[in-house]
């Protein structure tokens, strides 16, 4: 009977304790494998672009050789590098516009009650939900009722429009984070308020400014819906350019350009990173 | 006493209002205002009260850009939940490090413009496209699939261009459980599937609602996405607003078709603050 007993516990102990690690490794290979083939999806039609850039034939179909010719080509398209200037100095100057807006009005929220401040609160949500066709032509609609011209500053004026929630969320999420005490024993040493939100304020909430300018900028470099309407006949950025066409044809510049634009943003977002960073672990050394 | 000015209070709070006011209400309360009004055909329209223009949806041409809009907008969701699940479950078990990066990595390609993405899939899913002539040299098929112009091009579009939107968010949910949960339902003798079903879900609902929020939404709106890999044969409820704002110069239609969707927004918005979702939370932050 003891005999029986272990003969039938044997094995299954024998099996739990092979099994286990064979069996946990493989499956952690497989949850590896499904983390890589979803960033693979993510990354797959910028790394095409990116690849028939260098190659030789026009169509994007086969690679045919090695080539720098379109890069070559993309200087001499003015239309393109047009649009392109437009649409990176739109970024930029929208993501400084609402960075600026966005944080001092995180800030007000916070500190103060104020007329509408209820109503307010609630509309600022609305950007960030609604579909952004809606916005888009009830910015259209707003544009022409005011008379006011299409183009590169309306979609300008739109880009801001869009990033300021994202932003002032992103701010008051560390501004709620640490205590009103702090700026309050700022004030009652005697700094004025401007004083207290430049040097106590603002230096604690710099990680969600950081974090709410690079939203800005990355929502803005995307945008093709807002852009669209935004526009007049004569304004041309990256996505207007590419709509008008690619139903007669994009050639490689434009992949080119896209992979110009993918090395020059990724190093902009690592050193902000960096800066991100060292604020950071500057703040836990002291 | 006299109130005391503050400038700094005047600072942090008038540039709030006069935005919040001039580029959030007036133009949604315009837009409100001209779906009652009467369109002159000439992309103008007449000031009056009617109901014509939302009467109008109901044409059964309409209803169908509807129904085929809510079907890629359900599928995508659909899609999106069962990628991001997976992929935030097993992402958990890496080190900090790794996750933060791989969460970085998530965002990258919004670095480049979503037209140009989009234009990257025709180079893929043409009929001599990459995927077709490496699906024809492997051997695995004879002849061309159809992958775009049709509402499977659509699908593919739009999962890829909105399934970082509910990554973020289910990501930010899962790695937010307790492992103790986990580990105590695993304790308890459940399997993966029932920790997932009766752990992981009901935690992460909120999560799991703001993403689909973020996906569903722009997945009836983004007409870019229907026009390229669609090929004009999949119409979206955004094609069907665009084309009555810019080429029929319907404005009084567009604007109705625009408030439905809106009062569906909204509708949405409020489901997710009841099943306990933040605000702030929308959008992944």
């Amino acid at each position: 009977m003891p005999n029986l007993i272990l003969s039938k516990y044997e094995p299954v102990s024998k099996m739990v304790v092979t099994k286990k690690p064979g069996a946990r490794s493989q499956e952690q290979v497989l949850k590896t494998l499904f983390i890589i083939l979803v960033l693979a999806f993510l990354f797959l039609p910028i790394l095409i672009l990116v690849a028939f850039s260098f190659n030789e034939s026009q169509m994007n179909i086969i690679f045919t050789g090695f080539t720098l010719d379109w890069y070559k080509n993309l200087f001499e398209n003015r239309a393109l590098l047009e649009a392109f200037r437009n649409t990176l100095l739109i970024a930029v100057l929208s993501t400084l516009i609402s960075t600026v807006i966005g944080t001092i009005s995180a800030v007000g929220f916070k500190k103060y009650n104020f007329f509408g401040e209820k109503f307010v609160g609630k509309l600022i949500y609305i950007p960030i939900v609604i579909p952004e066709i809606v916005m888009g032509i009830s910015l259209l609609a707003i544009f022409t009722f005011f008379k006011i011209e299409l183009g590169f500053f309306t979609v300008l004026l739109a880009h801001i429009a869009f990033s300021i929630p994202f932003v002032i969320t992103s701010v008051r999420s560390t501004l709620y984070s640490f205590s009103e005490n702090i700026e309050e024993a700022a004030e009652d040493l005697g700094a004025t308020n401007f004083e207290t939100f430049r040097y106590v304020t603002l230096p604690m909430i710099k990680p969600g400014i950081i974090s709410g300018a690079i939203l800005a900028f990355t929502l803005s470099l995307d945008d093709v819906v807002i852009s669209y309407f935004a526009a007049g006949p004569g304004t041309n950025t990256l996505p207007l350019y590419i709509y008008s066409n690619i139903k007669t044809g994009i050639t490689p510049d434009v992949n080119a350009l896209t992979t110009l634009m993918l090395v020059v943003t990724i190093l902009a977002l690592f050193i902000s990173s960096k800066i991100e960073a060292q604020t950071l672990s500057r703040r836990q050394g002291k | 006493m006299k109130p005391r000015l503050d400038p700094f209070k005047l600072l942090t709070t008038i540039p709030v209002i006069i935005y919040s006011f001039f580029l959030i209400l007036l133009p949604l309360v315009y837009i409100f205002f001209i779906s009652f009004f009467k369109s002159d055909n000439y992309g103008g329209f007449e000031i009056s009260f009617s109901l014509k223009n939302y009467l109008e949806i109901f044409n059964p041409a309409y209803l169908k850009i509807f129904a085929v809009s809510i079907f890629i907008g359900l599928t995508t969701t659909l899609i999106c939940l069962l990628i991001a699940y997976p992929f935030s479950i097993f992402l958990r078990d890496k080190s900090q490090k790794t996750q933060n990066l791989i969460i970085k990595l998530v965002m990258v390609p919004f670095l480049t413009n979503s037209l140009i993405r989009t234009y990257g899939w025709i180079t893929l899913l043409r009929k001599n496209g990459v995927v077709n002539s490496s699906l024809l040299s492997l051997g695995i098929i004879d002849s061309p699939l159809n992958l775009m112009y049709n509402n499977f091009g659509v699908i593919v579009g739009m999962v890829y261009t909105l399934l970082p939107f509910m990554i973020l968010p289910v990501y930010s949910a899962v790695s937010k459980v307790d492992q103790n949960y986990l580990d105590a339902a695993e304790d308890l003798g459940a399997g993966k599937l029932r920790r997932f079903f009766r752990v992981y879900l009901p935690l992460t609902l909120p999560g799991a609602f703001n993403g689909s929020l973020m996906v569903f939404i722009p997945a009836i709106g983004f007409f870019f996405i229907s026009d390229i890999l669609g090929g004009g044969k999949a119409m979206i409820i955004g094609n069907l607003i665009k084309n009555q704002f810019l080429t029929a110069r319907n404005w009084p239609l567009g604007a109705a078709l625009s408030i439905v969707l809106l009062v569906m927004t909204f509708g949405l918005v409020k489901l997710y603050e009841k099943i306990g979702g933040n605000l702030d939370e929308l959008g992944g932050g």
